[in-house]
């Protein structure tokens, strides 16, 4: 019979997991997966833009199982994501063909198609409605039919007018103010499968900021539009709907009308319209727009033109600032990255301070005769 | 064992290509191989480098041990060998010397490696060059240049500011006379443990998404000066208090009744075992 | 005797171009100076060669915009050539062009067999690091791996361009533009190379430290005999200190000669007026 050790840590985990379980029930009452996925919108959107995960009821469910802590909630989501195979991969999706529920332009008051406010927080005043305390359900339903009632007399109109609408860049583009743009057919590289090298391409650094922690984007991009940086920019068009996802017949070569619909996902697009100058003949200077890109999973509207801010800073490097520095951005923007790594300080390093240690012991005991000799000799 | 997932976490498809750059870094030793790190179950930063090492690695007959700061028993290390052994149902155990698979944390085993071993690396930061130059693209040309004026810099910096070189862990290293490799957070007391070690050492670092790897017998020279050679910690008179070990990394302890420190063996179960050989021979 | 002939630098037929160049700028006859009104392309060297022979320092004068620091770039890899040659002789013998060498190479020359002092000390310095450390960064580059060696070449050095040896420790951000320019200076003397590149050293500098630094320098050179290619808009430095003389305009070279024969009787139009503007 030999000493064993004692197993202290696995007994130390497993009650801490208790008492977390603790924490979550000890009210006694129980999170409903639908209720979250019915009145956490907000939360749900930002959650799965920010895993990169297109699942309502999963989010839902990473959203109770983390207790409503959303770098916790992405965190799980992340994980579940990384062990899912690719089966499958969607045609190219136009984003002209986005239902819209949602659509205004700063730049232009009259818009092709007109300006559509849809849902937004933008003219609530953020007064807290007391009466929401105790809203039941029974007052819920009731709003909901008159509203219905309301719109309905209006359906068969809403059912004919088509939901999408033409670009207003594309307006912009017929007017020679952005120059035109081709279509890029290049395969973008995949982030979750091979690692990020520099100098990036296009489709990484808009693959990384879309799934950026939503205060880290917006944070870097409000440095870049208020001083530590070089953009001024203005909404060209911001539009939310949902976006017809297809894919191809997975064996057959087929023509387009055999792919198969999958679905829509709701998402927020930004095309920012950024001016610059741009040299002509003999030193002639034309102003011109140049477009930063935004697109993010749900309504996340200052996400998503955050993006578009950062996109065109990171197409402008600029060692001046770090907004405009791809490695600066990419590198530090990502909620499981930035989180899992200040997170890991809490971690013992008693090992890297007992070394420290033995350094910090060995430079008091150095003398400084050496080095004082040393000026000696050479004077 | 978990059945939600398949047998080590990954679809084999994300196995294969993380041993894809495992290969890669074997055949380039010392050279960071960028690899296409997952999202783990447990944090970036608490490591997931070396998780997504092992469990593309391992298999049903292998016996993996696990250690944070020199310890079976640290929450840490427990944590990702309750994970592994979830998601595969391999054992695992706490004698250095039954194991195939060594995952560790800022430590090597104080019992010498086989030619059957595998040490698996935690890294929280790869690039040697980092605190020198904090731009990637940077570095990777410097690297490729064998540029590594910047590494002696820092460290001549320190001479010259506090007589003699103060890098605590992680103090870096020259691979087999090309590339200049960050060891991972080991104390400088390791750093002679991997030139010419019989086991492959493969060093993970998931946020960075960088594999590297010590192949067995390769050449591991610690940076220093032809007249600052490099030191260890020095334990100078001290001894296990346990054991009695005195040619092993010790941790620092005080006792709160006398006052005074006192050290004990980092290495947890090499602790043991001498107690319990001690112990076999007394009986004797 | 050949020895004595060869020159320590030759550079021949140097070209670098900012822009890719249109049809309409292929032959330079349509350009505005040196630059391509219709795609922007500027012609900054335009087939310079020249050589520098030990010992010898040659001038380089002209305003700014004319190319002259573009080529003191191109000699040193911060910029690459659009084409061109250039050989030092102590590097394979003098017998490969520079600018086709590989990056690890070209770090080799740079480390080895050149020096250079930039008009902005923040390009040629580590503002953090320890002066002592900046000289043996270029030392460590070269593959010395001995400290107390690199020390006392460092307090040797530091001690030539007259900084306080007590003060080597510091970095040079704490120190006067003046000094700083010494310790760039000594800094590309650390190695002993056979080449120094000087880029308006002494621009931006008070009247009486520019006389000190270029002071420094011309004893510097004669103590060494090292060569030197030196680079200014100020002609009165050029004739402190240069042997023969280059003038460039517009990125061509437009007059050469021995430096007192240029002062004396300059030829180009440009030249008499540079001249005389200094008189």
């Amino acid at each position: 019979m030999g000493y064993v050790a004692v197993k202290g840590g696995t007994i130390a985990i497993e009650e801490s997991i208790n008492r977390l379980t603790s924490e979550r029930l000890q009210k006694g009452l129980v999170l409903d997966i639908k209720n979250i996925e019915a009145g956490l919108r907000g939360l749900i959107d930002q959650v799965m833009s920010e895993s990169s995960l297109y699942h309502e009821t999963l989010a839902a469910l990473a959203i109770k199982q983390a207790e409503g802590n959303p770098e916790e909630a992405v965190f799980l989501l992340r994980a579940y994501r990384s062990t899912l195979p690719r089966k499958h991969y969607s045609k190219v999706i136009e984003s002209e063909e986005i239902k819209v529920e949602r659509r205004i332009s700063a730049s232009f008051k009259d818009i092709p198609g007109g300006q559509l406010l849809g849902a937004t927080t933008d003219y609530t005043h953020r007064l807290l409605n007391f009466s929401l305390m105790n809203e039941s359900e029974k007052e819920a339903q009731e709003w909901l039919s008159k509203f219905n009632e309301e719109i309905g007399h209006n359906s068969e109109k809403s059912e004919i007018i088509s939901l999408t609408f033409p670009k207003v860049l594309d307006y912009l583009r017929e007017e020679g103010l952005i120059a035109p743009c081709g279509n890029n057919d290049v395969e973008p590289h995949d982030v979750t499968r091979k690692s990020l090298e520099f100098p990036s391409s296009r489709s990484e650094r808009l693959q990384i900021l879309t799934r950026g922690q939503t205060g880290a984007v917006t944070s870097l991009a409000y440095a870049s539009i208020r001083g530590y940086g070089a953009v001024h920019p203005t909404v060209g068009e911001l539009r939310v709907g949902q976006l017809p996802i297809h894919i191809s017949h997975p064996f057959e070569l087929g023509e387009e009308e055999d792919d198969y619909y999958i679905g829509e996902v709701k998402v927020t697009e930004v095309e920012m319209l950024i001016p610059v100058a741009v040299e002509r003949e003999y030193g002639e200077k034309d102003l011109d727009f140049e477009v930063g890109y935004g697109l993010c999973f749900g309504q996340n509207e200052t996400k998503a033109i955050s993006m578009s801010i950062l996109d065109y800073s990171l197409e402008h490097p600029n060692h001046a600032f770090p907004s405009h520095n791809e490695e600066f951005v990419l590198y530090h923007i990502d909620s499981v990255e930035s989180t899992g790594f200040i997170s890991h300080l809490k971690m013992p390093h008693y090992v890297t301070f007992q070394s420290k240690l033995d350094s910090v012991r060995k430079t008091k005991t150095t003398s400084k005769k050496d080095e004082v000799s040393m000026v000696e000799q050479s004077l | 064992m978990n059945k939600a997932y398949n047998f080590a976490f990954f679809d084999e498809g994300s196995k294969r290509e993380i041993r894809r750059a495992t290969l890669k870094a074997i055949a380039i030793p010392g050279y960071q191989v960028p690899f296409a790190s997952r999202e783990m179950p447990i944090g970036r930063g608490w490591g997931t480098g070396g998780l997504q090492l092992t469990l593309s690695l391992i298999g049903k007959n292998d016996v993996l041990k696990v250690i944070d700061q020199g310890s079976d028993e640290s929450v840490n290390a427990v944590s990702i060998k309750k994970l592994v052994s979830d998601t595969t149902g391999v054992v695992a155990t706490e004698h250095t010397c039954d194991a195939t698979l060594i995952q560790s944390r800022h430590r090597i085993p104080e019992v010498p490696l086989t030619k059957e071993q595998i040490l698996v690396l935690q890294v929280p930061i790869p690039e040697p060059l980092r605190f020198f130059e904090p731009s990637e693209h940077e570095t990777k040309k410097l690297h490729a240049e064998k540029e590594y004026s910047g590494a002696w810099l820092m460290l001549f910096e320190q001479i010259m500011n506090y007589g003699t070189m103060t890098t605590d862990a992680d103090h870096p290293v020259m691979v087999q006379d090309r590339y200049v490799m960050a060891p991972s957070p080991i104390p400088r007391f390791d750093n002679t443990k991997m030139d010419h070690c019989k086991a492959l050492i493969l060093l993970g670092a998931g946020r960075e998404k960088k594999v590297y790897a010590v192949p067995p017998y390769t050449k591991v020279v610690s940076l220093a000066f032809d007249d600052y050679p490099f030191k260890g910690e020095s334990f100078e008179n001290k001894h296990c208090r346990l054991c009695g070990a005195d040619d092993v990394f010790l941790d620092e302890l005080i006792d709160e009744e006398i006052g005074e420190s006192y050290y004990l063996c980092n290495d947890t179960s090499y602790c043991l075992e001498m107690i319990n050989e001690k112990k076999l021979a007394g009986v004797k | 005797m050949t020895g004595y002939e060869r020159p320590v630098l030759s550079v021949k037929h140097l070209n670098k171009q900012y822009g890719r160049g249109c049809l309409k700028c292929v032959n330079k006859a349509s350009l505005l100076k040196n630059y391509c009104p219709s795609c922007g392309t500027v012609y900054a060297c335009q087939d310079i060669s020249f050589d520098v022979h030990p010992g010898e320092v040659v001038g380089i004068v002209g305003e700014s915009g004319s190319g002259k620091s573009t080529l003191m770039k191109c000699l040193y890899f911060d910029q690459e050539v659009t084409d061109g040659e250039a050989y030092i002789s102590v590097y394979e013998n003098g017998e490969k062009n520079l600018f086709q060498q590989s990056a690890q190479q070209k770090r080799y020359i740079r480390n080895n067999v050149m020096g250079k002092v930039y008009q902005n000390p923040l390009l040629g310095l580590k503002m953090d690091f320890s002066s002592i450390g900046n000289i043996a960064e270029k030392l460590i580059s070269a593959g010395n791996r001995h400290v107390k060696m690199m020390e006392s070449r460092g307090i040797e050095l530091l001690d030539k361009v007259n900084i306080p040896v007590h003060r080597r420790k510091e970095a040079p951000k704490k120190f006067s533009g003046g000094m700083q320019q010494r310790v760039q200076i000594a800094k590309a003397l650390s190695n002993n190379p056979p080449l120094l590149l000087l880029d308006e050293v002494t621009t931006g500098l008070d009247l009486s430290v520019q006389a000190s630094v270029l002071d420094l320098i011309k004893e510097l050179q004669r103590e060494l005999n090292i060569s030197i290619v030196l680079v200014s808009h100020d002609l009165s430095v050029i004739r402190m200190l240069a042997d023969r003389t280059f003038v460039m305009l517009e990125g061509k070279v437009i007059e050469e000669g021995l430096t007192d024969q240029i002062l004396e009787d300059p030829q180009a139009s440009y030249t008499q007026q540079l001249v005389h503007s200094m008189l």
